[in-house]
């Protein structure tokens, strides 16, 4: 259930040159796309949001070696991130005191090693046991080491973090990475490599029984496997790619403080992983897209971005627990019947009155919370370029109808979707489409 | 010759409540020897504490003559025994042909690798399809296991318990559940698959414990009352009438 995109079980004699065409096809495609990104972006505004979702990314895959791949909730996988990016600025700046020949592109290597070392100590005990047992000891070790960050002040630097200047480093063929640019194919190319890595490791005999601890820990253990050894390992790798990703930001940034390694990252790594989908290896991918973009859009647009991002999560874990990759891939077995069209008007129906839904909910959120924290302040707000003043009943009832009419009429097309994804799977399992 | 499965007066007890009481059991090796009893008599605690599930409180139980007692399943498992579930147990979000293939990877080396395309090997990948072949389930390969019948999910749960090439089979009630021509084919497959290996299996089903053991031990309320042939167990008195004096009608 976690292949990339298409069933690898099947691969019982040499894989047809088609079907290796299609899976190097996807690698080559990333990288190209990689390459090709900044030319058609070129601002330095997106430069710096590439940048970040390329962190973001790394990041995410790594926790979902422990949430997707071997069922471990952990509520502080920030530890190994934070610790990881500490760990290489201490390095940088070792490297620019010493005069070590050690260019930056090389020194995620470092916070990926120390991510990997904090891991197989915390780690041992940490995953003696998995459910409720391992999460409540991942948040009580992420406290822990959250709080040592503002304790022990000449390693973490106290609030205000410790900072480094990454072009002091020495030049890497010329390259001294002071430009956005060089920052992002540096990240990219760590994005290319720890994503086939991790790929890869799901490929493994340690991957495949990673699954099964998941699945069935108990099972496992008399079929040769320590549940506890397996779980362990998972971690370590989830520690190390963690590391390499918190690195990354400290390069980025040049900067890494007691946030990097807090509850907050922590949460908002599960957030990603868990509404990009963690039963797909590419899912934690649209979940680190997804929730960079709405972090850094929100933030711009709206003083309650959290309450939204709230909304979304809870909205995601009632309707869509496979995340944006589940219902991605709920539709394959459709596309592949050919049956995809019989939902489509029944999308097409829904569109409209769920819209205005969405559109009542942001009103009266943004309303009320101007009405009650912002009373002094400008009362005005602009939606899609409409002003509402929301001191007006006028916008409170604007509010209620499309908040009220909207769920009741969207409601309605939600059924027609049911009822029509009922008749295109039917069609499909016909034709011989598990769906 | 030592026996493959030596029960050495084990105790096994809840707080006060005593499950297995004094229990002595030998299997010798080769044989096929089934373990039958009332509800409730400790059939699955015996299994339970043979694989390593449990510990005894007191006692030892030998394994081709090394004491096993108190390791931990996957140690035991490593030494050569394997065991079934009474409720299938089975990686349910996994595809067939993944659930019999983790349970092959330990025996044939693999072990932790995460070096290793687990595609790429091809010992892995022949045995896998063997078992699969075995069990009747090749056709089903690609199917989630959650998503497999009753009767599929009990030969699949053989599958997995044989699959690490074991030398010591233990079967907790393989047929429970499954209809007369589900079972026939059942017992079929397990006389088939026990071929040259040790086999204990606990099972209700009297004509499949008459039809398959070489030798029978009748458990009741933690104790042995007797072990013999199904003709000895047969003319026993004392079986008779704490077992299948009542049972058979």
């Amino acid at each position: 259930m976690t292949e990339l995109a298409s069933s690898t079980t099947r691969q019982a004699g040499p894989a047809p040159f088609a079907d290796k065409l299609r899976f190097y096809g996807i690698w080559i495609a990333a990288a190209v796309a990689l390459v090709v990104l900044p030319m058609i972006f070129s601002s330095g505004g997106s430069l710096t949001t590439f940048s970040l979702i390329g962190i973001s990314i790394i990041f995410a895959l790594s926790y979902n070696i422990l949430l997707g791949q071997t069922g471990l909730l952990s509520f502080g996988h920030a530890v190994y991130y934070g610790l990881g990016g500490f760990l290489a600025l201490h390095g940088m700046n070792l490297i620019i005191s010493r005069e070590w020949p050690i260019p930056l592109p090389f020194v995620p290597l470092i916070g990926g090693l120390f991510g990997l070392i904090f891991a197989m100590i915390l780690g041992w005990v940490s995953t003696k046991r998995a459910g409720t047992v391992f999460a409540m000891i991942s948040l009580g070790v992420g406290e822990l080491v959250a709080s040592s960050a503002l304790i022990l002040r000449s390693f973490f630097g106290g609030e205000a973090g410790i900072t480094t200047n990454r072009t002091d480093l020495p030049p890497f063929f010329g390259y001294t990475f002071g430009p956005q640019i060089q920052i992002y194919y540096l990240i990219a190319f760590w994005v290319l490599v720890c994503t086939i890595a991790m790929y890869a490791l799901t490929r493994t005999p340690l991957g495949r029984i990673c699954n099964a601890v998941r699945d069935n820990p108990e099972r496992v253990e008399f079929i040769g496997y320590s549940p506890h050894v397996v779980r362990y390992l998972a971690f370590c790798f989830a520690g190390f790619f963690a590391g390499i990703a918190g690195s990354l930001a400290a390069i980025n940034f040049e900067i890494a403080n007691s946030a990097y390694l807090g509850i907050v990252q922590s949460g908002v790594v599960l957030f990603a992983t868990f509404i990009g989908g963690v039963a797909y290896f590419f899912g934690p991918i649209l979940g680190a897209i997804f929730v960079t973009y709405l972090q850094l859009g929100l933030t711009d647009l709206t003083a309650v971005w959290q309450l939204y991002f709230g909304v979304i999560f809870i909205g995601i874990v009632m309707f869509a627990p496979g995340g944006i990759a589940g219902l991605i891939m709920m539709h394959r077995p459709l596309y592949r019947a050919g049956t995809l069209s019989m939902i489509m008007p029944a999308y097409l129906v829904a569109l409209l009155p769920t819209l205005a839904l969405a559109c009542g909910v942001i009103l009266l959120i943004e309303t009320v919370s101007r009405y009650l924290v912002h009373a002094g302040d400008d009362t005005t707000l602009h939606l899609l370029g409409i002003p509402f003043d929301t001191s007006q009943p006028l916008t409170w009832a604007i509010t209620a109808v499309l908040l009220i009419g909207g769920f009741y009429v969207a409601r309605m097309t939600w059924r027609g979707i049911a009822a029509a994804w009922d008749r295109a799977a039917t069609a499909a399992r016909d034709k011989g489409y598990a769906a | 010759m030592t026996a493959a499965i030596e029960i050495n007066a084990v105790n096994k007890s809840f707080g006060n409540i005593s499950i297995i009481r004094d229990l002595n059991l030998r299997v010798e090796k080769g044989e096929r020897h089934a373990v039958i009893g009332p509800n409730g008599a400790g059939k699955s605690t015996t299994f339970n504490l043979i694989s390593g599930y449990l510990a005894p409180t007191s006692g030892e139980v030998r394994l081709n003559g090394q004491v096993i007692s108190g390791l931990p399943p996957y140690e035991i498992n490593r030494r050569g025994l394997s065991r079934s579930f009474q409720v299938t147990n089975v990686f349910g979000r996994m595809s067939v042909w993944e659930n019999i293939r983790c349970a092959v990877l330990w025996a044939t080396g693999h072990r932790y690798a995460f070096w290793k395309n687990v595609d790429k090997l091809p010992e892995v990948r022949d045995r896998t399809a063997a078992i699969l072949e075995d069990v009747h389930l090749t056709a089903r390969r690609d199917v989630p296991a959650s998503l497999l019948t009753y009767a599929e999910q009990r030969a699949l749960e053989i599958g997995i318990t044989i699959a690490g090439g074991a030398d010591v089979i233990l079967l907790d009630e393989p047929t429970a559940g499954m209809s007369r021509a589900e079972t026939e084919r059942a017992v079929d497959l397990i006389r088939r698959l026990s071929e040259g290996r040790t086999l204990l299996i606990v099972e209700h089903d009297m004509s499949v414990v008459f039809g398959l053991a070489d030798r029978i031990s009748v458990l009741v309320y933690g104790q042995i009352i007797a072990s013999g042939t199904p003709e000895e167990i047969r003319g026993n008195p004392k079986v008779k009438e704490a077992y299948l004096g009542e049972e058979a009608h």
